[in-house]
């Protein structure tokens, strides 16, 4: 963004005034969970910089909390890693295979009504989630689902679909629907077409929607503080617990390696996301 | 124009074949949603009108005092009842204490009246003792409440089975002695102080988001693709990253000992002993909260402003405008559905929000959810956290309806 020689002193001001705004707000989103990752590491048990982090001294560091994490008594991460997964990865499934069908319905020209449909099956996303735990609690609790884990899969596919029918429907705005046709008419049935050319053409989008959901299930507390039992305690909600309490390094541990985890994820939705638009041929 | 029919080749008429090839697709099409929209129905539309119903069911009371309310239906409510009243709340009551069910009566009682719940656990605990016949001169005895009509008459109050009085609760309005709607005692309006506050929080952080997230999706809009994807890491990583860890960074950061108090004493704003309090108040929600959501708002204003042709802005400077006059009379009114969509979205999300405020907001950040939650799990009156429920749930789908309407639902964009 070099200016040329020939900008006015105010215009260079102002152009750098905004240079600068730009890169406070760019620390302000992306530096607060950087100072998380040093204050895993700290030798002490109190949540700041002691002096001898801040000297760099090898002294200040320790790996004791991630110890603590995975062999410390009495620890809840364990078992609360175990249910994140299992509910995530059950979740997923559920959302993604309801969301895609739905999606690819939606986007058929000839449905009826598709803007009132759609704004329904989004709504879970829009309805705060206290609304939805609420809701869904006294549901869970008179089918008798309350604290298991199938209640909470449940609502979890709940709040997962809507961002697989976003995600799948955009991939299919750019659809050419002629190659389907092209199936049908060399004689393919419909779900041959839809296995071996719909699929692989909107697998960007499914993924992409797939891993949306993955992390709406991981990271959800507000509907599984109401559905869980002490036996379907999930990350979050020992998180939870654990940021009521007290900060303790312990819960830095933890959310360096949550940190690590979205970052991987960041990086593998980004590359489906190029992958998917240069699939759809949009260039930019 | 000759009216010769068209046959397919199948011999059906053309027109008529065209229109089952369209119901078949419309039912393929549907057959498609379906399943989805089942189970949204049935695991969430069906809860969330359970929720509704629950907020006005005002049935619990009439169930409990069957024979009471069946006696009192005669009753004008204008002297003290008959004898017949007597002896059915005699046969309730001790129904109810031989079952040790009458502790659920007495809450909605007292909330009707005040006093009943002396009255009824008094009332109780001498019931064993009663003979037969003369009932009323007997609770007369036990209570002299039960000689006082107010108290009858609030009894008969909540004999119908729907109620609206825990949406005026919501509103800090109640019931008086008859049935007029007036508001609560002076110390006791919170809710409209609650309701207030979430808007005024809901409305600053969408101010906050709109005035941080612009300048930088015009950054990203206008640079180049390999500077700006880079950049764009440090929106979505937040984006992508688990809210308690978010939320948990900032507890970390505004702590009393925290970075940012160390700043702010190294810098001479505070002195050490006198560190400002960041947390636990509505500073710390408003501070967290606009980090949180500020994703939000970049990422429908960035796909927008990705749209503009730069060629627009030489154009205004070619013909004479000012960099400030063609950013006001071009660039901005462009970018306004994408400031729409940003707000919208910022603004349903923040006005629900309930992790962030519950943790870093203390008891003056916190905000309607925060009283729902509260309601449901802590004083377990639920059919007051669903009519709360349920009036948030008004607002947000009415923003919801506006933003369909100017956005288009199925522009909502995600990464």
């Amino acid at each position: 963004m070099a200016l040329p020689n020939h900008t006015p002193l105010n215009y260079r001001i102002w152009h750098y005034t905004y240079l600068t705004f730009c890169g406070l707000v760019f620390f302000f989103l992306i530096a607060p969970l950087f100072v998380i990752l040093p204050l895993s590491f700290n030798a002490e048990q109190y949540i700041h910089f002691s002096a001898k982090m801040l000297a760099l001294d090898p002294e200040g560091f320790s790996l004791r909390w991630y110890e603590d994490m995975i062999y410390g008594t009495k620890n809840p991460w364990g078992l609360a890693t175990k249910n994140s997964l299992i509910i995530a990865f059950f979740a997923t499934i559920g959302s993604t295979i309801l969301g895609t069908v739905a999606a690819l319905g939606l986007s058929s020209r000839h449905m009826p009504y598709k803007a009132a449909f759609m704004a329904l099956l989004i709504s879970p996303m829009i309805v705060p989630l206290i609304i939805s735990g609420t809701a869904i609690f006294f549901f869970m609790a008179k089918v008798g689902l309350a604290a298991t884990h199938t209640g909470i899969i449940l609502s979890h596919i709940i709040l997962g679909t809507p961002f697989v029918v976003i995600t799948v429907t955009a991939t299919l705005t750019g659809f050419d629907h002629s190659v389907t046709r092209a199936a049908a008419s060399l004689g393919s049935n419909p779900v041959n077409t839809f296995m071996k050319i719909t699929l692989p053409l909107i697998m960007p989008g499914v993924i992409s929607g797939a891993l949306f959901a993955f992390v709406t299930s991981f990271d959800e507390v507000v509907v599984v503080l109401f559905l869980a039992g002490l036996e379907n305690t999930t990350i979050p909600i020992q998180m939870w617990v654990g940021l009521r309490e007290q900060l303790s390094p312990t819960i830095m541990a933890v959310a360096t390696c949550l940190i690590i985890m979205s970052t991987l994820i960041l990086v593998s939705a980004e590359l489906l996301r190029r992958r998917s638009e240069r699939l759809r041929g949009i260039n930019r | 124009m000759s009216k010769e029919q068209i046959l397919s080749s199948d011999g059906i008429p053309l027109e008529k074949s065209l229109k089952i090839a369209e119901r078949k697709n419309k039912l393929k099409a549907v057959l498609l949603v379906a399943p989805l929209f089942l189970f949204i129905l049935i695991i969430y539309v069906f809860p969330i009108g359970e929720m509704l119903f629950r907020s006005v069911d005002d049935r619990m009371i009439t169930k409990m005092l069957p024979k009471t309310f069946n006696a009192m239906e005669k009753w004008d409510g204008k002297d003290l009842p008959d004898e017949e009243v007597y002896k059915g709340l005699y046969d309730d009551l001790t129904y109810l204490k031989k079952n040790k069910t009458y502790g659920k009566i007495i809450a909605r009682l007292n909330y009707e009246k005040s006093g009943f719940s002396s009255l009824i656990k008094k009332t109780v605990r001498k019931i064993n003792k009663f003979e037969e016949g003369n009932y009323k001169e007997q609770f007369i005895k036990v209570h002299k409440r039960w000689g006082k009509n107010e108290y009858l008459v609030a009894l008969k109050n909540t004999a119908p089975n729907w109620s609206y009085a825990k949406y005026l609760k919501g509103m800090d309005r109640k019931f008086d002695q008859d049935r007029n709607i007036v508001q609560v005692e002076e110390d006791r309006r919170i809710h409209k102080i609650l309701w207030l506050r979430t808007l005024n929080v809901a409305f600053w952080v969408t101010i906050f988001c709109f005035v941080l997230a612009y300048p930088i999706s015009h950054l990203l809009a206008t640079l180049p693709m390999k500077y700006s994807n880079l950049l764009m890491i440090c929106v979505l990583l937040p984006f992508w990253t688990s809210l308690l860890v978010r939320t948990s960074s900032w507890m970390v950061l505004l702590q009393q000992q925290g970075p940012i108090n160390d700043l702010i004493v190294w810098i001479g704003l505070a002195a050490d002993d006198n560190r400002p309090e960041l947390m636990y108040n509505v500073i710390g929600t408003f501070v967290a909260m606009t980090q949180i959501l500020l994703p939000f708002m970049v990422l429908p204003l960035y796909s927008v402003m990705k749209t503009i042709s730069p060629s627009l802005m030489r154009a205004g400077k070619s013909l004479g405008g000012t960099p400030l006059v063609s950013f006001v009379k071009i660039y901005f009114p462009l970018t306004i559905p994408g400031i729409g969509a940003g707000c919208l979205l910022v603004f349903i999300l923040a006005i629900g929000y309930y992790i962030t405020p519950a943790l870093v907001g203390g008891a003056s950040g916190s905000l309607i959810s925060n009283t729902i939650a509260y309601h449901m799990k802590s004083s377990l009156d639920w059919a007051f956290a669903s009519a709360l429920g349920t009036m948030l749930l008004v607002g947000v789908l009415a923003i919801y309806w506006v933003y369909n309407k100017l956005v288009g639902i199925d522009n909502i964009k995600l990464g």
